[in-house]
């Protein structure tokens, strides 16, 4: 849910971040090919964790990432799940228990016997124990790009059995962010963002995967000037933001912290800053924007007419 | 054993009363217009110091109310910079302050506002607020804060006062140190069960100077205001506590009443800050210290001395969370304790140790 407003949630984005770039990318290199006339198992997938190798198709699949949950259903394999943690709490049929995702319990996961975890945060003995129990599992850490998103789906569909449908979903996916980047086009150049966490003005670089994702509209990240703060989660001050006068103000914080472009006009000193007064202001879903699954498509949509809206003003 | 090491370094304080009075009323007068002088420096600072560069000379005619400035450069300066210098200097002060009381009244030079569970109880009360989703109805958050600070003083004001050598103030600092662990345990689990509002909890945890404009300010200033007279006309009180239990008594204190007194208005003055500005570590502890060894002056001048400094000295604290990593900003608990650790070393050279 809004697993990502904890301080140990940015931290583990953080962290996994650096691992994520080479984990993703590998998953193409996935041991043979595509075509039907191959039987889909067993297969060995090349994750984060290692190479994993499925020799049936799991059907007692323990997501413990909501992001992960989100795609496993996106590609029709949400069949096979049968627990989900505490914050997968869409689509609305996934299995929501009380799992953590964020401090995963090893005897609480196998009690539901599975025969895949998927999980995107290890923080610690996560798959040492799970090898003990000789329980497959899937690391999908925090994506760094989209195309990290792309991989991962693709993934998830060999090591369930949906390998067609991943691709179909995969391929979709691409042609509506290609449709929304064209018909943004280059509106978006010169209009600035700033994209906040939490009212105590965290925001994210371009470093980022939202800021990263962001950027392919064309807008430039205010956040960037404080990349030496933090890398990747600057807190910002507050007259920066003030003074930098951003085109657009993202809030990420609508659920967690109550924002809203009515709460934004009545901080000191931001009543005037061209976003609040013409209706720059672009409310976010908070689990939408801090999961990197198939639902990123309606954020970049969402900011994509804002940064139209704003062109035509 | 650690506890044991601590309370073996509880000292008496020498009271200078050897010097003529008029030259400890000379060096009163001079330290306090010191004090005073750091303090509007240290505003001055942090008027002109901030992520956005504003020209001094323009700060220096809006303070006397000539107009170069644009009108956002005069918001910001009213709106967002003021008040936070504003906020540092009385959680400065109010740490600053009680820290010296609590020392004074435990004769142990390490009480602070966090040693007796007061700063722990504060957390506890907060962290319940923001968990339980209440922290925008007006006024709970401090006041959550403050029955929590009193809380956990009476917690251990309770334990203590159950053993047979009754409410010494050895026995009162053991039972603060349990105290606070277990308030310090329970909110642990409290915010691990809500991992919802964690970082809400985080940020609270590792202080945080107010994005609120001058609402904080307000919220804080009055409780401040009390407590910081209280504790200022109970000066004498804080020396002859300072003694040890058998002297006070003997100068005819009552010793239980007045330390309950000054432990309840230093209480105050730290949940007032804990409640608009989180937990700031080192404040409480190091400022006292650094003005006593500075200026060898007795309780009586430390804690209006303690106030003027404390205020200077997490003005200046948090210019730096403000500038060294500008437009970013660091967590102002960081600060103080990476200046506060190495500058309280270099005092306690200097001053050849503690007294």
């Amino acid at each position: 849910m809004h697993w990502i407003r904890s301080l140990g949630g940015l931290l583990f984005l953080a962290i996994s971040l650096v691992g994520s770039g080479c984990a993703a990318a590998s998953s193409s290199a996935v041991g043979g090919d595509l075509s039907s006339a191959v039987p889909a198992f067993p297969v060995t997938l090349h994750a984060a964790n290692g190479s994993v190798t499925l020799a049936s198709m799991p059907s007692k699949i323990v997501s413990i990432s909501p992001s992960a949950t989100e795609m496993l259903f996106a590609i029709g394999a949400g069949d096979q799940v049968v627990a989900a943690d505490s914050y997968s709490d869409y689509p609305a049929d996934a299995p929501t228990t009380d799992l953590s995702a964020y401090e995963p319990n090893v005897e609480a996961i196998a009690a539901y016997e599975p025969d895949l975890v998927v999980y995107s945060n290890d923080p610690g003995d996560l798959q040492t124990s799970l090898d003990k129990l000789h329980i497959r599992a899937l690391e999908q850490p925090a994506a760094a790009t989209i195309d990290d998103v792309y991989a991962q789906m693709q993934q998830l569909g060999q090591a369930t059995g949906h390998v067609t449908e991943a691709q179909a979903q995969v391929s979709d996916l691409q042609a509506q962010v290609a449709q929304v980047t064209a018909s943004v086009g280059d509106a978006g150049a010169g209009m600035t963002y700033y994209y906040e966490l939490d009212d105590t003005y965290y925001s994210v670089t371009s470093d980022t995967f939202i800021g990263n994702l962001l950027g392919q509209l064309g807008l430039t990240n205010i956040a960037d000037k404080a990349k030496e703060a933090s890398s990747g989660y600057p807190q910002l001050s507050a007259e920066y933001i003030v003074v930098a006068d951003p085109t657009l103000i993202l809030l990420a914080d609508t659920k967690c912290c109550g924002q809203s472009a009515t709460s934004l006009a009545k901080r000191p000193g931001w009543a005037d800053l061209q976003a609040v007064a013409d209706g720059g202001v672009v409310e976010l879903d908070d689990d939408i924007a801090s999961r990197w699954g198939p639902r990123i498509l309606q954020l970049l949509q969402q900011v994509g007419a804002a940064v139209q809206e704003r062109a035509a003003a | 054993m650690k506890h044991a090491s601590r309370l073996d370094a509880v000292r008496v304080v020498p009271v200078h009363t050897r010097q003529p009075p008029s030259r400890a009323r000379r060096r009163a007068v001079r330290w306090t217009v010191v004090g005073f002088a750091v303090l509007f420096v240290s505003v001055l600072i942090g008027l002109f110091a901030g992520a956005v560069r504003i020209p001094p000379t323009g700060i220096l005619g809006w303070m006397v109310g000539a107009g170069t400035l644009t009108e956002q450069q005069r918001a910001i300066l009213a709106q967002l910079r003021l008040p936070r210098v504003v906020l540092a200097g009385l959680v400065g002060a109010a740490l600053s302050v009680s820290g010296c009381a609590y020392q004074a009244a435990f004769r142990n030079p390490l009480a602070d506002p966090y040693l007796l569970g007061s700063a722990a109880g504060a957390g506890l009360g907060a962290t319940l607020v923001i968990v339980l989703g209440v922290a925008d109805v007006p006024f709970a958050l401090p006041a959550a804060a403050f029955l929590g600070a009193l809380g956990g003083v009476g917690l251990a004001y309770l334990m203590a006062s159950t053993r047979a050598a009754g409410r010494t103030s050895t026995s009162l600092l053991l039972a603060g140190v349990a105290v606070a662990s277990f308030l310090t345990a329970f909110q642990t689990y409290v915010q691990q069960r809500d991992t919802d509002d964690l970082r809400e909890v985080y940020a609270f945890i590792l202080g945080r100077l107010g994005t609120g404009g001058w609402h904080e300010v307000l919220l804080a200033l009055p409780w401040v205001v009390l407590a910081s007279a209280v504790l200022l006309a109970s000066r004498r009180l804080l020396e002859v506590l300072s003694l040890g239990d058998l002297e006070a008594a003997s100068l005819g204190a009552h010793v239980s009443r007045d330390r309950a007194i000054v432990v309840i208005a230093a209480s105050l003055a730290t949940a007032a800050a804990v409640a608009v500005a989180g937990l700031i570590g080192f404040v409480g502890l190091i400022v006292p210290h650094a003005v006593r060894m500075a200026t060898g002056a007795s309780h009586r001048l430390v804690v209006g001395l303690s106030l003027l400094f404390g205020a200077s000295f997490l003005i200046l604290c948090d210019v730096l969370a403000r500038t060294v990593v500008a437009p970013g900003e660091l967590p102002i608990g960081v600060i103080t304790a990476m200046i506060g650790a190495p500058f309280f070393a270099f005092v306690l050279r200097r001053s050849g140790g503690a007294r």
